[in-house]
């Protein structure tokens, strides 16, 4: 990937006809569950216009090479209104070249002009790129800690 | 968390070239920039050079020149050249250790701070810190400015 590559991408907001783009990006789902799974993130993010809900897809030539997915939560864990980021990928062939955060400053700048100060969001622990990746854009462990347990 | 003062001096070497991976800088002007003892400094040094973080150039004007990458080396894996992060509980020797679920149970518990302890060290890049760094001088000269 070259300088001039990083200069054609663009965010935008996501359309229904991305739905098959962003499920051959998606590496958590499992292929099965995939379609159900992806049909009402878009129900819920895309096709309701709703500024407290923001689902972005960076582009370049024409391709989507990337997407993040958040929103702004009230009140959930006792958490004033905050804004978080639940989804995030970049095609294995256009990473090192920004896009990524070219994509939590677009969402940032949304979040902040839906009204809220703080973007939150949680990555596994052993995901050390990811978790990596989010400090390098100046996240750091927040106000509340994450608790679970095995059900018996 | 106390980190010893092996890998302080370590990690502050370590920024300081990192910071600018073209420039060579001696021993004695890290120490000096830093307040620190040159003597301890130098012990740490032939450490980072064996491990490979750091290369020392020989001749008029050499010194040391950092050969990580600095957007991957990490935080811990500086320290863990000088010391482990895994805490100990100074249990006495006459205790049954295996029969104690006092002791199973503080255990489990230090392990479970060790394992966010690294988390967080293994996961900051020494990218991370200098560009950290940076904001925070960017922020303190803003405030400066607006106070005078």
């Amino acid at each position: 990937m070259d300088r001039d590559m990083k200069e054609k991408i663009s965010i935008r907001d996501a359309v229904a006809s991305d739905l098959d783009a962003v499920i051959s990006l998606d590496q958590w789902a499992p292929q099965e569950e995939k379609p159900d799974y992806w049909s009402d993130v878009f129900d819920h993010y895309v096709r309701r216009d709703n500024n407290d809900r923001l689902f972005l897809v960076a582009e370049s030539n024409n391709r989507v090479v990337g997407f993040i997915i958040g929103e702004v939560r009230a009140w959930e864990f006792g958490s004033p209104p905050c804004g978080w980021v639940f989804a995030l990928a970049v095609s294995p062939n256009s990473r090192q070249i920004g896009i990524g955060e070219q994509m939590f400053e677009e969402i940032s700048k949304r979040l902040k002009q839906a009204g809220v100060t703080t973007v939150r969001t949680m990555v596994d622990r052993d995901d050390k790129l990811t978790l990596s990746f989010f400090r390098s854009l100046g996240l750091c462990t927040g106000k509340y800690i994450e608790l679970e347990k095995q059900i018996d | 968390m106390k980190l010893n003062k092996a890998s302080l001096f370590a990690l502050i070497a370590v920024l300081e070239l990192a910071s600018d991976t073209e420039q060579q800088l001696s021993t004695t002007e890290i120490a000096e920039r830093h307040g620190i003892s040159t003597h301890h400094l130098a012990k740490v040094m032939r450490n980072l050079v064996h491990e490979g973080l750091v290369q020392a150039v020989r001749g008029a004007g050499g010194g040391y020149r950092f050969s990580g990458n600095v957007k991957r080396t990490t935080l811990l894996d500086v320290i863990q050249l000088f010391e482990t992060l895994e805490s100990e509980l100074d249990v006495p020797d006459q205790w049954d250790q295996k029969g104690n679920q006092i002791i199973t149970e503080l255990q489990s518990i230090t392990n479970e701070i060790d394992e966010l302890t690294k988390a967080v060290l293994d996961t900051i890049t020494l990218a991370t810190v200098l560009k950290n760094s940076q904001r925070r001088v960017g922020i303190l000269s803003a405030l400066s400015a607006t106070t005078t």
